[in-house]
């Protein structure tokens, strides 16, 4: 179906049931139970998984597919923002317009800063997308005040000309009178799921997103980015000029970028410009690499890992806790909690570091190679022997990971 | 290459699932609520949203420690604090109206993106009714923002820039500390009585919205004065070495050098100025002098003994000797063995105006209690009398000038407090145009229902 062979008919059908049952799925444990903590089935996490999980797809297009490794592509996601909340200021509060021209001018950002940035390859390039990042951060931050508003971040405010806006239309984003930030709650016994529009909105995309960078992964052009990956020199050799498609796959995922930030914007009507700075650019990098750069379904995978533990470890602080740890007697419940405390609330990142190390480390191929190991694993206890793998169309094997 | 094989099995099993699916939420009715998460049960949660990360983390944790305190007063553990010097008695010590305080924290990193993130999981997964804290404007205004659209109370911690109840002032946000309009009107004074009128002034600005709207009060104040304005040089956040902006200063003729810096980069702009020799300079027949309008302890003791003689100004003090600080400082004291600074003490205060609005207007509902706050005169929470303006939802109360201590006696006493500026020196208009003139509104209260 869709172009696709069966195998990746089958996974693309997994990824939709997935992502559409996530507000079930978030939320393994009831609202009263002390895991409840846990749970990460609420709208805005939600959403940021999908957003972020467009991020990190377009970016493993360019990383995972010709290997070079942009540090920069927050910009992208700022300009993408940025646009959208001028829309909603100039013509109204429909994400539509906003959406579609967030795609345009960071595709037009992208092909400037990588005509110049693909001249150089391997740290040079990197370091020049960092350099152009920082620079489009800098910008945001002081110099370019009026268009962003600095520090404090693009809003909307009321005297603000929306010409597009009816008497009757509603105050925040939305798609043609579907509002965002509205949700169903549905209450089952205990558990409370939340169904967002912006949720599902932010889903649909992320499937199309999805899907487009399989067909790429599949297709003949996605055979020439691996070849630059694999061997840039040799292609030269034979006489191929590589950089048209280097530049094609940096614009590309220079647009994912763009449509993520739209979609950042989208959800909640803010550009700050911190989402350029150069820890949003390495994040992306980490949730790629997290997941397993080069495969389809783990800069997703990273990407829902990392803010996850962003969002949830961040907020388990000492009273949490002495929740959970009250049965124990009192010397050793402050052992405990003692030993714990480091990893949580503001030593959420002490956590992800470690995790990542961890990784890095045991699964070099990310999540996906950790995932691919169970599944081995169980396999070869089913059916002993027998051909392990069966492609009639000889499809080469995934790449191993880049720093391999 | 199309390959997909249905089943007749396979198409009623799907059917009868998605069937399922659909018919759920027919089934089990969602929840109903006047007001976004209106507190059923007998709880209440507070949504504590500060940064545990990043430059301004110290500042964070010593708000968090004060929020704490603020609970278990609230709840009547403890020894009560400001609750007994509180000119409102409303607040009994049982919690609020008979729900005992919950609290959550969460981590702004200080960075609007990640405080909108940390507010939204506050608001839509834990039930939060008011999130109180933050330690930077842009951070406050971004959440502020988000608590209008939400439909829930925020009560400002630390911020100073003029926007955060001036052009950016919203109707369900509430700001306790002062701002930088009144920094400039509190200093002036001082300053021509310790300077004189006749003096050229240098200032480096931090490059961001609060250093540009510190930067405008400070000058108009010291304008009105008979000071000249030689220069305004903007510094970027985060520089580290400010060398290649103190050596122009010498040449420039000023004879007054005003930082618009905070947290870190104060520290580091002061101790250049004061190593590369400024203060023993004289200049048109005056010493050279060094003035950081915003003060904090934190800063304070960073630059250590640098801040000797310099002027700023502050929000409140543990050092004032009033029954409302001495109360607050002997319960924080005891808790965690070391004064409060002035962002807990606004976070304090600002935790328990909430409360004290809620069981007055004897609901939650977000717009009773803004109508309970509005225009509330109060006492007893170290900073004197002091009014919740309804129009733009800043407080007016007394401003501290401070000085760096010549001889301090321990970490905690390296400021020391000039003056006490009276209220009425620092108040202005609502519709003054350093805070958006006559277009900022607050805009209609929201409840979220």
């Amino acid at each position: 179906m869709f172009g696709l062979s069966a195998k990746d008919t089958r996974f693309l059908l997994i990824v939709v049931f997935l992502t559409l049952a996530t507000p079930i799925l978030l939320q393994p444990f009831p609202e009263t139970s002390s895991l409840a903590q846990f749970n990460a089935g609420y709208p805005d996490l939600m959403q940021k998984f999908a957003i972020f999980g467009i991020f990190a797809i377009g970016f493993n297009i360019l990383f995972g597919l010709t290997g070079y490794l942009s540090f920069g592509h927050a910009a992208f996601l700022g300009v993408g923002s940025y646009t959208v909340v001028w829309m909603y200021k100039l013509l109204g509060y429909n994400v539509l317009p906003g959406l579609v021209l967030a795609v345009i001018i960071s595709a037009l950002f992208a092909l400037l800063i990588g005509f110049i940035s693909l001249r150089r390859s391997g740290i040079y390039f990197s370091i020049l997308t960092l350099a152009f990042a920082q620079m489009s951060y800098n910008l945001a931050y002081s110099v370019l005040t009026p268009i962003t508003n600095g520090e404090t971040g693009l809003q909307v405010y009321s005297n603000d000309p929306q010409i597009l806006m009816g008497e009757n239309s509603p105050t925040s984003p939305h798609l043609f009178g579907l509002v965002m930030r509205d949700s169903v709650q549905v209450d089952v016994g205990g558990w409370l799921f939340t169904f967002n529009i912006g949720y599902y909105f932010c889903a649909i995309i992320a499937i199309l997103a999805f899907y487009i960078s399989l067909r790429i992964f599949r297709s003949p052009f996605g055979m020439m980015l691996r070849a630059i990956k694999t061997n840039q020199t040799r292609m030269n050799y034979t006489g191929l000029n590589s950089r048209p498609y280097t530049l094609a796959a940096f614009v590309i995922s220079g647009m994912y970028a763009g449509l993520a930030g739209g979609l950042l914007a989208s959800m909640d009507p803010l550009a700050g410009a911190e989402r350029m700075q150069w820890t949003a650019s390495g994040e992306v990098v980490l949730m790629t690499i997290l997941g397993g750069a080069g495969t389809l379904m783990g800069p997703v995978l990273g990407a829902g890992f990392i803010k996850y533990c962003e969002n949830i470890f961040s907020k388990i602080n000492d009273g949490v806790l002495h929740g959970w740890f009250a049965f124990m007697p009192d010397g050793l419940e402050d052992f405990v909690i003692a030993l714990i405390h480091p990893f949580v609330g503001k030593g959420w990142h002490l956590t992800l570091g470690i995790l990542f190390m961890l990784v890095v480390i045991f699964l070099p191929g990310g999540l996906v190679e950790g995932g691919q190991r169970l599944a081995r694993l169980f396999r070869r206890k089913r059916k002993a022997g027998g051909p392990s793998r069966k492609d009639p169309e000889h499809r080469p094997n995934p790449e191993p990971h880049v720093a391999e | 290459m199309t390959n997909s094989n249905l089943t007749r099995r396979g198409v009623l099993k799907t059917g009868a699932v998605t069937g399922a699916g659909l018919a759920l939420p027919t089934i089990f009715t969602s929840r109903a609520s006047a007001f976004t998460n209106e507190p059923t049960g007998s709880t209440v949660k507070f949504g504590f949203n500060v940064p545990q990360t990043g430059p301004y983390a110290e500042e964070g944790l010593d708000e968090l420690r004060a929020q704490e305190l603020a609970v278990e007063h609230l709840n009547g553990m403890g020894d009560g604090g400001m609750l007994q010097t509180f000119s409102s008695k409303a607040l009994d010590g049982t919690g609020i109206l008979g729900k005992k305080v919950e609290f959550v924290t969460g981590d702004t990193q200080t960075k609007s993106d990640a405080a909108r993130a940390s507010a939204k999981s506050m608001i839509e997964k834990d039930g939060v009714v008011m999130i109180n804290g933050g330690s930077s404007s842009g951070v406050a205004v971004a959440v502020q923002g988000l608590c209008q659209e939400a439909g829930i109370i925020f009560m400002a911690g630390l911020t100073h820039s003029n926007d955060t109840t001036g052009k950016d002032r919203k109707a369900n946000g509430f700001r306790h500390f002062f701002n930088a309009y009144m920094s400039g009107a509190a200093l002036a004074p001082v300053l021509e009585k310790a300077y004189g009128t006749e003096r050229r002034a240098y200032h480096l600005t931090a490059d961001y919205t609060w250093g540009y709207t510190q930067q405008e009060s400070i000058q108009a104040s010291t304008e009105a004065l008979g000071w000249q304005t030689v220069n305004n040089v903007l510094t970027p956040v985060g520089a580290g070495d400010f060398s290649s902006y103190i050596t122009p200063v010498l040449q420039s003729g000023a004879d007054v050098l005003i930082l618009n810096h905070y947290g870190g980069d104060m520290v580091n702009s002061l101790t250049q100025a004061v190593q590369f020799g400024l203060r023993d300079k004289q200049v048109n027949g005056k010493n050279f002098e060094i003035v950081v309008p915003l003060y904090s302890e934190l800063m304070a003791e960073g630059a250590g003994a640098n801040i000797k003689g310099v002027y700023g100004s502050m929000n409140w003090n543990w050092q004032l000797q009033d029954p409302g600080t001495k109360a607050f400082v002997k319960s924080f004291g005891e808790k965690y063995g070391r004064p409060p600074s002035n962002s807990a003490h606004t976070c304090y205060v600002q935790t328990l105006l909430y409360a004290d609005a809620v069981a007055r207007a004897g609901s939650f509902n977000p717009c009773a209690v803004v109508e309970a706050l509005e225009d509330f005169d109060f006492d007893g929470m170290g900073n004197g009398p002091t009014t919740y303006r309804g129009a733009d939802h800043q407080c007016f109360k007394d401003v501290l000038v401070m000085k760096g201590a010549e001889n301090p006696t321990t970490q905690f006493d390296v400021l020391e407090i000039v003056e006490v500026t009276p209220r009425a020196q620092v108040e202005y208009a609502p519709d003054h145009p350093m805070f958006g003139g006559a277009e900022a509104s607050l805009g209609e209260c929201n409840d979220g229902a």
